[in-house]
């Protein structure tokens, strides 16, 4: 497609590179203060600072777990039930039907696996994973994010950004490099 | 710190191992362990061993198939010793399993770092060994295409599954542990998976890398809720692990038979399980980091911590013996006619090589020497290993051979197919490592990486003083 100097593509945002972790968390820091709101920073490993850095929320994904753990240990429950005690009660001995201490272990299984599988799908899902396409791809260096680099950036859709000037602002940043990310 | 450093301080220094050696940075860890995977060259021992081991898998094929098609007349276990072989390697592969999750979890949860090179490893090899102890029960049921009955599902027989039986709580403990191990196994895979997408230079590579890594890129937002799932995942696994060896040992303890009807099984089946899975583990990454050269991130820390922990549980196994005998002999009755039998009976060979390999080699590991020592350490790991069979061959075997008739007493041997079939399975576990260690990366990369100096953020006044 050709464009014409006036109407150049809409990109999806600005990224710029950094070296160190520090580095990132200080522009990170800096960027929130300057007033820009769509702002993400990426790293090949998980840094504690960011969190306070960019203002993210403590994530509910505990209360999800919690709420998987309950109805896994409730259905594994009710099934023992309503086996043993009303679809198909066998009389052992004179033993009550709804011997509840040998229904513990499987109770307690149930309870672990589905709270397992809300924390692994809760995880993925909160984060919109998996996604086999992300504009930040279309950044060549990006694929140092999951080695050695670091990177922040601030999408268009936020109220503050303009191209030149938040492109200007990040090199201000101390970055290595800024990119813009074609959408 | 003061620079004169006595004798004994530079001692306690050499005991202090690093768990990654100095020098490192980003690119070099990164590179080091995705490089042993990304490489063209296959290393021609791997061929060797990848081969051998796949002969194996055949011989395993093999007996299921002839077991199949026969019926599980072809192995030797019989009235009385019903549960022989099936059954101990069972709670044998299952044990080894232990020593996975104890590594990923539990020492997570405690916050020891020399956890981290070795825990990808370790929970590879509990996948592969659950895989293992699974194949024992399902054919051992005689009609394995019958095995699904034990899922509890609606039918046309209008039966249920009796879940007042430990064997059902078994089938739950088992495949609950198989599929939440997978999915923690998993979930620490995910962001290298995608630097391995990011590193690969084949196009087909990047592809299948960059499918299963479904689109990582490492923003911070994910990796919070990351770090909370994996948190809590290690939480969730870390009862998870001890009920299962406890659920394995209800297999035994809930019958009324002398000799498996003791309260002390779960806690001594749960030390034994994680002993014997250490020992695994040693045995499996003693020859690894050797031969791929990975002294630098699975240093003689992590090979010094995992003795102590056999050590440690070694000691718990040995309590539980004392105890077995002692309840036994303060019993009376049956029970100390059991413990006879099993110390001068005819199988008292098996239960003092069971000494020999599970109490006294181990207090080898006292000595720092040893534990540091790699070849001794192997050596010292496979009697374990071999100790900890033997251990469940000597609980299963000796409690059932003679009852309470002497007229229903009889002899167990195993038969060929009983060998086929376990040197199969470890057979299979061997080739299911030797494609682990080539086609996925054996030590996390994210997590070594969070073990170097330079991960850490400075606070401004240590920026400025570098400055």
């Amino acid at each position: 497609m050709a464009h014409t100097e006036q109407e150049r593509p809409e990109i999806y945002g600005v990224i710029a590179e950094f070296e160190t972790p520090t580095e990132l968390v200080e522009a990170a820091r800096r960027t929130r203060a300057a007033g820009y709101r769509h702002v993400d920073a990426f790293s090949p490993y998980p840094i504690e600072e960011l969190n306070e850095a960019l203002a993210i929320r403590r994530t509910r994904l505990p209360i999800l777990i919690f709420l998987g753990g309950l109805i896994g240990g409730l259905s594994g429950y009710l099934l023992l039930y309503y086996t043993s005690a009303i679809d198909y009660p066998i009389n052992v001995g004179g033993r009550p039907f709804n011997s509840w201490p040998s229904f513990v272990p499987i109770t307690f299984e149930m309870t672990v696996l589905f709270a397992a599988f809300s924390a692994f799908l809760g995880m993925l899902g909160r984060n919109g994973l998996p996604r086999p396409y992300h504009p930040v791809f279309n950044v060549p260096r990006f694929e140092l994010a999951s080695r050695d680099r670091f990177f922040l950036l601030i999408e268009a859709t936020d109220p503050k950004f303009d191209r030149e000037e938040t492109a200007g602002f990040l090199w201000g940043l101390n970055a290595r490099e800024v990119f813009e990310v074609e959408p | 710190m003061s620079t004169i450093t006595s004798g004994r301080q530079q001692e306690m220094i050499g005991q202090d191992h690093p768990v990654i050696a100095p020098g490192h940075n980003f690119i070099s860890v990164t590179e080091k362990i995705a490089s042993i995977v990304l490489s063209r060259r296959t290393p021609f021992g791997w061929v060797i061993g990848a081969t051998i081991t796949f002969v194996m898998v055949m011989m395993l094929l093999y007996t299921i198939t002839y077991l199949v098609l026969t019926g599980i007349g072809i192995w030797g276990n019989n009235i009385p010793v019903a549960w022989a072989f099936d059954i101990i390697n069972f709670v044998w592969w299952i044990g080894i399993g232990h020593a996975g999750t104890l590594i990923s979890a539990i020492l997570l949860l405690f916050r020891q770092d020399w956890r981290t090179s070795i825990n990808r490893a370790a929970e590879a090899m509990t996948l592969f060994a659950v895989a293992c102890a699974g194949l024992f029960p399902l054919f051992h049921v005689g009609r394995p295409w019958l095995a699904y009955w034990l899922f509890p599902y609606p039918n046309t027989m209008g039966m249920w599954p009796q879940f007042r039986s430990p064997l059902m709580w078994d089938v739950f403990a088992v495949s609950t542990y198989g599929t939440v191990s997978l999915l923690f196994w998993f979930t620490g895979l995910i962001p290298d998976l995608a630097t391995m997408r990011d590193q690969a230079r084949h196009p087909l590579v990047k592809k299948i890398y960059g499918v299963l890594a479904m689109g990582w890129r490492g923003s911070a937002r994910h990796w919070h809720r990351y770090e909370t799932a994996y948190l809590i995942l290690a939480g969730l696994s870390t009862p998870l692990v001890l009920s299962v060896h406890t659920v394995v040992s209800f297999d035994f303890a809930v019958s009324i038979l002398p000799g498996w009807h003791t309260t002390i099984f779960p806690p001594y089946f749960v030390a034994g399980a994680i002993y014997s899975g250490f020992a695994m583990v040693l045995t499996l990454l003693i020859p690894i980091r050797k031969f791929y050269g990975l002294e630098d991130m699975i240093t003689l820390r992590h090979m010094n911590q995992m003795g102590k922990v056999m050590l440690a549980t070694g000691l718990i196994v040995a309590y539980g013996y004392l105890m077995e005998a002692f309840i036994g002999w303060y019993a009376g009755g049956y029970e100390w006619f059991m413990i006879r039998n099993r110390m001068f009976g005819p199988y008292a060979w098996s239960y003092w090589l069971l000494i020999l390999c599970n109490i006294i080699t181990p207090q080898l590991l006292w000595s720092r020497r040893v534990r540091e020592n790699m070849l001794v350490l192997f050596i010292v790991s496979i009697i374990i290993n071999v100790g900890m069979w033997l251990e469940r061959f000597v609980i299963i075997v000796t409690s059932l051979y003679r009852d309470f008739l002497p007229s229903s007493w009889g002899m167990y041997a195993p038969r060929l197919w009983d060998f086929t079939m376990f040197f199969g399975t470890i057979g299979f576990f061997l080739f299911m490592m030797f494609l682990f260690i080539r086609l996925l990366p054996m030590i996390p990369i994210f997590e070594v990486r969070m073990l170097l100096p330079q991960s850490r953020v400075q606070s401004k006044a240590e920026a400025a003083a570098h400055d």
